[in-house]
């Protein structure tokens, strides 16, 4: 006889991710399973979502590449880091040596021609995938919560070990994730409505006064980029940390775990009822 | 279930829903299955995955390798006109875009020297206004916009390399102009051309018309210099800046979409906003 319950307890969701959703994890008879032969699953990501990650990502690289090429147009005055008040100005966008290796100068017609048209799929890529939020509620994992703006220092002081405990999680995604995770969406809402604000400023006049006029829509498109490649190298960066099985479940859907991992006590994140327990030994 | 090759699910197996399962603590469906279960749906996705990684890939070089079209892949030619067609119609060409005030003017820098290279004597300088059929409507110089409404104004001039200034236009409109010709609307185009042939542009009817699309001799208070299109330029704030053709030569209206000096290198030939 293996050495199990015959069910696993699940801690209380919090009560803002929806219903109730604590559960247990019903024990198939232990003779037509041998031990060697189960994989435990978490499902985390719905086929449409994985296909549209992974449409996305050629997408936006067409419209980062193809956008680099259009602002490479006109470098008299690049767009730079400082601070116009009191003169500060501390580099350009992009050093010369970056433009140079890129060799991306001299293509303005090939990039508009691709960003205007790749554009639209973009937008219709980033559009389902906001009905698909919507629809299937999975809009609560990643939109984050005042809680989670005030714990992502805390995540990640814990991701950068300088502390020793992460804040307890809340759903499938951490605070930090949270926070990445909805700037992202909407980084993906600011640079379609300036695009469109640059692409159409006269039939769109709306949104280019919205945005402050047409420079400064200019601004914030570039900006959202800026903002774009920052979010994908710290995504990089984390998917890698994250290990195999995380990453793999963005391509199966699932991600691989253990029924020990699923046990409330293996959950390093203290909850009442742990605390509670710790308290009692 | 196959007996022959059990699984362990505790709900129905398909992605789109798997009623009555349980949750991990962090809200997410567990799922137990057989290991042989596991791997067949794993390489299943992976296959899927790959399938459609090299489906985008030949897609995109599919693309790349497309006849062009006014030195693009056709595909992105049609992408273009697709935009053009979302503004001819659910847009309004008649449209007004923002005016400032006229101490808001800023210099505007010479970008474009493509028919203005050399420099011609201004007072032999003639334009010539031709027909649907072909035949000559006028030809003369500056005196042809005698008595028309004059206008004054600053609007946004945005290249399409990316910079955008704000000058002050002085001018006529292009639609006194054709009224007082007695031009019939019946013409879908107009194109535009330096003296010597060197620069050209293509423009629709509907902007052209445009109460802001001006033919213009004087640019922040002083007449034009040659570089900036003297004696007579268009220039109008609704396309980018290199549809406002300096010196011009010839206006034709025709019913034949006009070729275009730069959408003939790549650019989109409505370049409307």
């Amino acid at each position: 006889m293996r050495n199990e319950p015959d069910s696993i307890e699940y801690l209380t969701p919090p009560v803002w991710l929806g219903t109730d959703m604590t559960a247990t994890l019903p024990d198939a008879p232990a003779e037509a399973r041998p031990p060697d032969d189960e994989v435990v699953l978490v499902r985390k990501h719905t086929r449409a979502s994985r296909w549209m990650h992974w449409i996305n990502f050629p997408l936006l690289t067409i419209m980062i590449w193809s956008g680099l090429r259009i602002y490479w147009a006109d470098l008299r005055d690049p767009y730079g880091v400082g601070i116009g008040l009191i003169g500060w100005h501390w580099f350009d966008l992009f050093p010369d040596w970056f433009n140079e290796n890129l060799g991306l100068e001299r293509r303005l017609a090939r990039g508009m021609a691709f960003h205007f048209t790749f554009g639209w799929l973009f937008t219709i890529n980033g559009i389902a995938y906001g009905v698909h939020l919507w629809r299937s509620g999975d809009w609560r994992q990643v939109i984050p919560t005042p809680t989670d703006l005030r714990q992502v220092g805390a995540v990640v002081a814990h991701d950068l070990h300088l502390r020793k405990t992460a804040p307890p999680q809340l759903g499938r995604y951490n605070a930090a994730q949270r926070v990445a995770y909805g700037g992202v969406l909407f980084l993906g809402v600011t640079v379609i409505v300036s695009g469109l604000a640059i692409f159409a400023p006269t039939q769109l006049s709306f949104l280019t006064a919205a945005l402050g006029g047409y420079e400064s829509a200019r601004t914030v498109h570039f900006a959202s980029t800026i903002g774009f490649l920052l979010f994908f190298g710290v995504h990089i960066l984390q998917v890698v940390r994250s290990g195999f099985a995380n990453f793999w479940s963005m391509v199966t859907g699932y991600e691989r775990t253990t029924r020990d991992a699923l046990r409330p006590e293996a959950n390093a994140a203290p909850s009442v009822d742990a605390e509670t327990e710790e308290v009692a030994r | 279930m196959n007996e022959s090759n059990p699984t362990h699910e505790t709900g129905p197996a398909t992605d789109d829903g798997v009623d009555g399962l349980p949750t991990s603590h962090l809200g997410d469906p567990v799922v137990v299955r057989s290991a042989a279960e596991h791997r067949t749906r794993s390489r299943r996705s992976f296959l899927t995955g790959l399938a459609g990684a090299a489906a985008g890939f030949g897609g995109w070089r599919v693309l790349q390798g497309r006849p062009e079209d006014g030195n693009i892949p056709d595909v992105l030619r049609r992408g273009y006109e697709f935009n053009e067609g979302l503004w001819t119609r659910i847009g309004d060409r008649s449209k007004l875009a923002p005016t400032f005030a006229l101490d808001e003017a800023t210099d505007i820098r010479v970008n474009g020297r493509h028919g203005v290279r050399d420099e011609i004597d201004l007072d032999a300088w003639q334009m010539r206004v031709v027909g649907l059929d072909g035949a000559a409507i006028t030809t003369g110089g500056l005196e042809l916009l005698d008595g028309l409404e004059p206008v004054d104004h600053v609007v946004e001039h945005k290249c399409i390399e990316g910079w955008s200034a704000k000058p002050r236009w002085t001018g006529v409109r292009f639609a006194d102009f054709v009224q007082r010709l007695g031009v019939a609307e019946d013409y879908e185009y107009v194109a535009m051309e330096t003296p010597d042939g060197d620069y050209y542009v293509g423009m629709d009817r509907e902007t052209m018309l445009n109460a802001q699309t001006l033919l213009v001799t004087h640019l922040n208070g002083e007449p034009l210099t040659q570089l900036h299109g003297a004696p007579l330029r268009l220039a109008t704030p609704h396309k980018y800046g290199v549809k406002s053709i300096k010196r011009i030569g010839l206006i034709r209206f025709t019913n034949d979409r006009p070729r275009d000096f730069w959408a003939e290198r790549g650019y989109t030939w409505d370049a409307g906003f």
